[in-house]
């Protein structure tokens, strides 16, 4: 690790203050110190946030709010989690470890770095890493790599689980910066690789997530967040989808659809969600919409896979949602 | 080629030249550091430039902390994990190292009740913080139930793991996660046995979660 100052931020704003300088904002630290260990990152100065006030979990009406510092475990058992938006605490309860759980927070979950081989690797080229020095995935170990979404330069997934939820339940972030305040949809805080995959995030310099808001749904109970691995526990997804369904009698009236594992961000579904509506939740009606999911997909030599797993996925996600009562 | 690079985690701040006697485990770091300077290959080293720090270079930060109920006030280099002060100042060494980056569970603590894994986790993060390791496990000479179930089952083979598991048994029954043999295997899959004991330490943690 390079040398590296550390200073505990009084307040939320000279935390930003400190951000503008230059500093780097750090909570529970389980991407960040892997990743400055390996000198991948190499921040020289660190604002530790963990004093600030942003570790509520509430209900506002019908809407849950998430303080950016609330840690995973924390959210997943809460009882308005439970309440409002259950399939945000499964989604949660897939990703990590207990331990890992019990660190991270709910900001630094959503702007966790990629876990392509390459990125970490200091002697491979990875466009993410070095702009311009190649991406070592699209011909190399690609078996975890993204189907959509992908460019020349990097196909890597983004890996957190809950922002997969959070995209289908259209949560929305509230963000502070030297600019003062703004909210836009969780969906919006990613960008896709295109010929700039270095840049990952939409925040500006010195922006601090503050709160996410996961506005009310009438349907959220019915909802199950499936996830595809190699083992059954701590483990990253091959595929995830987290359905929620509207059902009347059977027919679906609305549906969310949001899928992890297959994009190079967490993947909004809305053609499929367009085509499942008003349609009967039977298998055969399933199979034909998760089928528009895979349009577009640019598969690599390893991940062919992941074009039948997809839609399969989905299916079994929505059948699962459609079993709750 | 400095050695700096794969000395730095291992012996935190220690000063390797003090008078203070060579003690086994310093002599087993010095071993091992000599080892993969001259193990590694220069072409791959070349790669991962050395950072060598230098005291000039190493700012102190402050933090105070309680470890198993005695209170520690400490003056370290912000690099330092929370396992390596464990280990390598508080001579506090059940406490293991295994992967070093958040995958094996070997380094879990208790952090405020809570089970982490420290080496994720600076120790300059956590002033004001009741830190239990597995030293803080026994009291007044009796092991604590967990420990007693691990024997009982023989929940470990080699044992490099066994600290770690015992934290998170702890932290998995006091969370409410041990009510089956599923829920277990779920809720402990943090903590990585190489030597593949799990069937013990199934049945040593729902020994112990039984038992409370």
């Amino acid at each position: 690790m390079i040398p590296f100052t550390i200073t505990q931020a009084p307040s939320t704003h000279e935390a930003i203050q400190a951000a503008a300088a230059g500093g780097r904002y750090i909570a529970g630290g389980t991407t960040l110190i892997d990743l400055m260990r390996e000198e991948v990152e190499r921040p020289d100065r660190l604002i530790d946030i963990n004093a600030l006030p942003l570790k509520h979990i509430r209900a506002e009406g019908p809407d849950l709010i998430i303080g950016a510092l609330a840690r995973m475990s924390e959210v997943a058992v809460h009882p308005d989690t439970r309440r409002l938006h259950p399939v945000i605490g499964e989604a949660l309860i897939e990703g990590a470890s207990p331990q890992l759980r019990n660190m991270a927070s709910m900001g630094g979950n959503l702007l966790q770095r990629v876990r392509c081989p390459y990125f970490r690797m200091l002697d491979a080229p990875c466009n993410k890493r070095i702009p311009g020095s190649g991406c070592s995935a699209i011909d190399g170990l690609n078996i975890g790599h993204a189907i959509l979404g992908t460019s020349d330069q990097c196909a890597a997934t983004h890996p957190s689980d809950v922002a997969v939820a959070l995209v289908a339940l259209e949560a929305t972030m509230r963000v502070q910066g030297p600019q003062g305040e703004r909210t836009f949809p969780v969906e919006e805080l990613y960008r896709l690789p295109g010929d700039t995959p270095h840049l990952e995030h939409t925040l500006l310099p010195g922006e601090l997530i503050v709160e996410i808001r996961v506005p009310g749904l009438s349907y959220s109970r019915r909802a199950r967040y499936l996830k595809v691995r190699d083992r059954a526990s701590y483990e990253f997804a091959l595929i995830a989808a987290a359905a929620v369904i509207d059902l009347d009698g059977g027919v679906i009236r609305e549906a969310r659809l949001a899928v992890g594992g297959a994009g190079t961000r967490p993947w909004r579904l809305r053609a499929v969600e367009q085509a499942l509506k008003g349609k009967r939740l039977e298998r055969a009606t399933l199979e034909a919409a998760a089928r528009t999911a895979v349009e577009g997909a640019r598969p690599l030599s390893g991940n062919q896979y992941k074009v039948e797993l997809l839609p399969r996925t989905i299916v079994r996600a929505l059948e699962l949602a459609g079993e709750i009562a | 080629m400095s050695d700096d690079k794969y000395w730095d985690d291992a012996r935190g701040d220690v000063d390797i030249a003090s008078t203070r006697a060579l003690s086994r485990r310093s002599v087993l770091q010095l071993a091992g550091a000599v080892t993969a300077s001259t193990t590694i290959p220069e072409a791959f080293a070349n790669t991962t430039p050395a950072a060598a720090p230098t005291p000039a270079a190493a700012i102190a930060a402050k933090v105070s902390f309680s470890v198993n109920g005695v209170r520690h006030s400490l003056e370290l280099d912000p690099r330092q994990s929370l396992l390596d002060v464990m280990r390598e100042r508080l001579e506090l060494t059940g406490t293991k190292k295994g992967c070093n980056q958040g995958a094996c569970g070997a380094c879990t603590i208790l952090v405020n009740g809570k089970r982490i894994v420290s080496c994720l986790t600076l120790a300059a993060m956590h002033s004001g913080a009741e830190i239990t390791t597995i030293e803080g496990l026994a009291s007044n000479g009796d092991l604590h139930p967990v420990q007693e179930a691990f024997i009982k089952h023989e929940g470990f083979q080699c044992g490099y793991c066994t600290p770690g598991q015992i934290i998170s048994a702890v932290g998995c029954i006091a969370e409410g996660h041990a009510g089956s043999a599923e829920e277990i295997q779920f809720w402990m899959s943090g903590n990585i046995c190489r030597c593949g004991a799990y069937p013990g330490i199934c049945a040593a943690v729902a020994d112990a979660a039984g038992r409370n």
